[in-house]
Formats: structure tokens, sequence, C-alpha cells
């Protein structure tokens, strides 16, 4: 089923062109990967679908992307339900300067102030047990959240997604601060929370994109050149300069 | 080679020799405070009423006087202070009118207090005909400070990390709410610190209080926020200058008490700060 669909997408930064005519379907309960050389507009891209861009100023769009039956680039949306639903985790794990479990309870808080303490318990408990940490942390949860260690952040920022109820998650690079156990944690995690949200994974790194995703998408220039099955993508690209680019041959 | 040597100690010498200078007066003005004010200072010298035109008695009713007044001044600059840097620093965009502001507040701390003083005699004083009173010596006393107040709190604001705000948006919060519960928590200390250095300087002013507040010689304390008030500095001048016949040791009691009031406040400050710094990992 598709979560998200882009028809002909096109992102201006002032005068560069940065996104030039995208067109994309992201599938639910799939991880979808986008690839490419910096500056080529995955980020941009991955920004565009909770509307983070809007920080930026001088950026205008134009094409549609569908979501929960609503174009989100229309002025109308509701960027408040948009942002809840789909949720990003950072390249840098980012929890806030608070304890553990203000982190995870932090959208609760902001948008149902009126949940009582019992409903907060059980929002902490559940997400912590999606991403596997409860066990290491369930009896430290008023301890700031500044004291863990990065893998252990970077999970506690997809616990606060979970518990945000976003459905489709968002990833910008999550792993390139990570040493490489831990980088393959968040990637077993990344396996387990697809039976249940759409996933969209920024990645410099191609073996995590051929490790852990079921769609790639290769960007350059700001053109999606080729998107498709992660393993046909890989072993039989179409386009020349996919080729070029997964054997290293560029890049 | 060897003239080299010498010309680095020379140098040194000199280097030292300047940072010292600036040692010795602080270091002989809290001497000669302490050492001239100190048999002053007793039980009744701080809680009593001052007696004999200002000859006996205690200072109770500056000391008062001066704390409502910086109490004062300080809630009403910290209220418009902050406020208006969360608007500069969060909401402003760079167009005229900002810069007008940003111009106006570096104005303002140029301003000579005594000019600050005439300000507050004319608008609170005659205009607002709050009279001479404790309100309108600290509105002019929160204005003095405003300036300082406004950049400690956007230096505060702005070094609250940028990525605190972006995951707090993504996370479906407004831009008020990422500012009233991310932002604003973690600038509090800087915006302390500030203010609490600002009540040192408050405290310390005598021209701006001078036309707006100060009594004579009032020996019983202020019953509302309309009514005068005595307070410290201007209490010294008086003793010092206007009064003939006061004993030095009441002189250097009372600027022995205000001295520590105001290094009291800034130890304080250097205390939040300090812990402010430990507690500070991103």
């Amino acid at each position: 089923m598709q979560k998200i669909l882009i028809k002909n997408l096109n992102l201006w930064y002032a005068d560069f062109h940065a996104l030039k005519d995208v067109n994309a379907a992201f599938e639910d309960r799939k991880i979808t990967a986008i690839i490419g050389p910096s500056g080529c507009g995955k980020s941009t891209l991955l920004r565009v679908l909770n509307r983070m861009n809007d920080l930026v100023e001088d950026v205008r769009t134009s094409g549609e992307v569908l979501f929960d039956n609503g174009n989100i680039l229309s002025p109308k949306c509701d960027l408040v339900s948009l942002r809840r639903k789909v949720g990003m985790v950072f390249q840098r794990p980012n929890p806030f300067p608070l304890s553990i479990y203000k982190n995870i309870v932090f959208a609760e808080k902001i948008h149902s102030p009126s949940t009582p303490r019992s409903g907060l318990d059980e929002i902490v408990e559940e997400s912590l047990k999606a991403v596997l940490l409860w066990d290491e942390l369930k009896d430290k949860l008023h301890k700031s959240a500044l004291s863990l260690s990065l893998e252990q952040k970077q999970r506690l920022c997809i616990a606060r997604l979970i518990a945000a109820k976003s459905e489709v998650v968002l990833m910008d690079e999550p792993c390139s601060t990570l040493d490489p156990q831990s980088t393959a944690g968040i990637e077993e995690l990344m396996r387990e929370l697809k039976k249940k949200y759409a996933i969209i994974i920024v990645t410099h790194n191609m073996q995590q994109a051929v490790r852990v995703s079921d769609y790639t998408g290769y960007f350059l220039l700001g053109e999606l050149v080729e998107f498709g099955g992660t393993d046909k993508l890989f072993t039989n690209p179409k386009d020349k300069r996919t080729e070029d680019y997964i054997t290293g041959r560029f890049g | 080679m060897k003239n080299s040597k010498t010309t680095q100690k020379i140098a040194f010498f000199f280097l030292l020799l300047a940072t010292l200078l600036i040692i010795l007066p602080v270091g002989l003005i809290v001497v000669i405070i302490v050492v001239k004010g100190l048999p002053a200072i007793s039980w009744s010298f701080i809680f009593d009423m001052p007696k004999d035109g200002m000859r006996a008695g205690g200072i109770w009713p500056a000391i008062v006087g001066t704390i409502c007044l910086v109490a004062g001044a300080v809630l009403f600059a910290l209220l418009i202070g902050v406020m208006a840097a969360i608007y500069l620093s969060e909401y402003a965009r760079d167009n005229l009118l900002t810069r007008i502001i940003k111009l106006a507040i570096v104005n303002l701390s140029g301003v000579p207090s005594v000019i600050f003083g005439l300000f507050g005699l004319s608008l609170f004083v005659v205009f607002l005909k709050f009279g001479s009173s404790i309100i309108a010596g600290s509105l002019t006393l929160g204005i003095m400070v405003l300036p300082i107040i406004i950049a400690a709190s956007r230096v505060a604001l702005e070094s609250v990390p940028h990525s605190f705000r972006e995951v707090s948006l993504s996370l479906g919060a407004s831009k008020w709410q990422t500012i009233r519960h991310i932002v604003l928590p973690n600038a509090i200390p800087g915006i302390m610190t500030g203010t609490i250095l600002e009540i040192g300087r408050a405290a310390g002013e005598t021209a701006p209080i001078l036309f707006t507040v100060a009594a004579f010689y009032l020996p019983h304390l202020p019953g509302s926020i309309f009514d005068q008030a005595m307070a410290l500095p201007y209490h010294l001048y008086v003793i010092s200058t206007q009064v003939p016949n006061v004993d030095e040791k009441i002189r250097y009691g009372t600027a022995l008490v205000l001295l520590i009031l105001v290094l009291f406040v800034n130890l304080v400050a250097i205390i939040v700060r300090s812990k402010f710094r430990k507690k500070k990992k991103w």
C-alpha cells in the first residue's frame, strides 16, 4: 500500500533548483532508502515530507505530495498533525536536555496536556519496549537523557516518535555518528519497526541501503535517476549513472 | 639572544604591573570601607530607624527602600526584557523595524543615568502623576537596566542549540510551544545571570532615583508603592554632603552595607552561572 505519493515535485532554494520533477511512491511497512552523493537533494526531499523545509527562508515548491488523501504542500495542510504523523530522526542523536521520561512524553504533553500520569507511564513503557531499551532503562527513567550512550540516544529519539504516534519515520543518516556495532543495532531495530511503520532513510552508506531497504532511490543533482526494488537497483541498474555510482566509479 | 630575553622580562614586568594596578583600587576600596565602616555595623545600625537628622540610629528604611526599588525594577525589566528578547531572537525578521529596535536598545544603554532620572521625573512622576514614589523609581531603574537584560536574554536564547528547536517542531510542536517548553527553560540560567548582575547596578545607582523616589529623611518604612522611600546610595550621598557633623563611622557603615549587598548579589550570579555551566552538556 502506498503511504506517500510524490507527483512532479520541484523545489527551489531562491534560484537554486534543488529537486527536479521528482516522482516517487513510498510504501507502507517497507523501508525505502535514498542514496546519492552529497548535495544531490536527498535530505531536501526528506525534509519536504514533513515540511521542515519551511524553516529555511525563500523556499518554493511545485507539484504534489499526497499523504492521508491530502496534498501536504498545500498551504491548508495542518503542519502540527502532519509533523506528528511524519516524524524525523536526525543525523546527530538529539534528545532534549530533559529526563528520559520527559523526552518520550514531550509530544503527548504538548498535544494532549490532560493525559493522566498512568497514560503517560504506559506510553513510556510501550515506546521504550518498541526500541528495545525498556529493560536497560526502566530503572532510570528520570535520569537525564544526555547521560545515555550515542546509540541509546538515537533509540530514544526513535522512541520519542513512536510515542508521538508517528506513522512514517524519516531518517536522515541516522547512523553516521555511530560505530559499526551500534549501527547494526539500529538497523536491526529498523527491520523490527517496519512491521508497523513506513520508513524512509537517507544514507551515504550504500551497504546500509542494501542491508536494510526494500526499495532504493538514487538521486543525482536534484534528479531522481532511478527508483525501484533494492535488489534490482543494485544488481541490475537500468541507468548508466546509477551503475557508475553503485560500482564506485563515481561519488 | 640575551637582549631579547631581557626585553621580554621588562615587557612581562610592565604587563604584570598594569594587571596589579587593576587589583589595587578594588582592594583599597574594600579595605578602607571595611576598616572604617565595620565598627558602625551592629544589629541596631541595620534594623533601626535613623534619628537626630540621620546623625544617629540605623539605616533600616534605606535598606528596605533599596530592596523594594530593585525588586520592582527587576520585575519590570525582566517581564519586558525577556518578551522583547524572545521577539527579537525568535520572531523578528531582519527588516527596517527590527534594525530600528536594535539601534534603540544600543542607544538606550549609552544614555547617562542622570538622564534616566530626568526622564523618570517627567514621565512617571509628573505626566503619569505617580508622584515621587517607589513605583516611579522602580520603573526608571527598570528602563535603565532594560538594554542589558534584553542583550543577556538574547544571548541566552540564541545559545540554545538550533537542533532542539528543530526536533521540537518536527514533533509537531508549534513555534510558541517550542519556545515555551524547550527554548525558554534552557535559556533561564543565562537570563538569570544577566539579571542578577544588573541588580547590583540598579542597587547602586543614585541619579535615576534622585528625582523619582528618594526621600531626604523619612524615618519610617514605606506603606505602599506610591510612597516615597529612602534608598542606600542616595542616603549615603545625603549624609556625606548635605548633613553636617555626621560621624564618619556611620557614612562608612552605610557604604559597607551597600557594598555587601551588591557583592552578595554578584556572588549569587557567579554561583548560578557555574552551576549552569556544569549542567550544560550540549
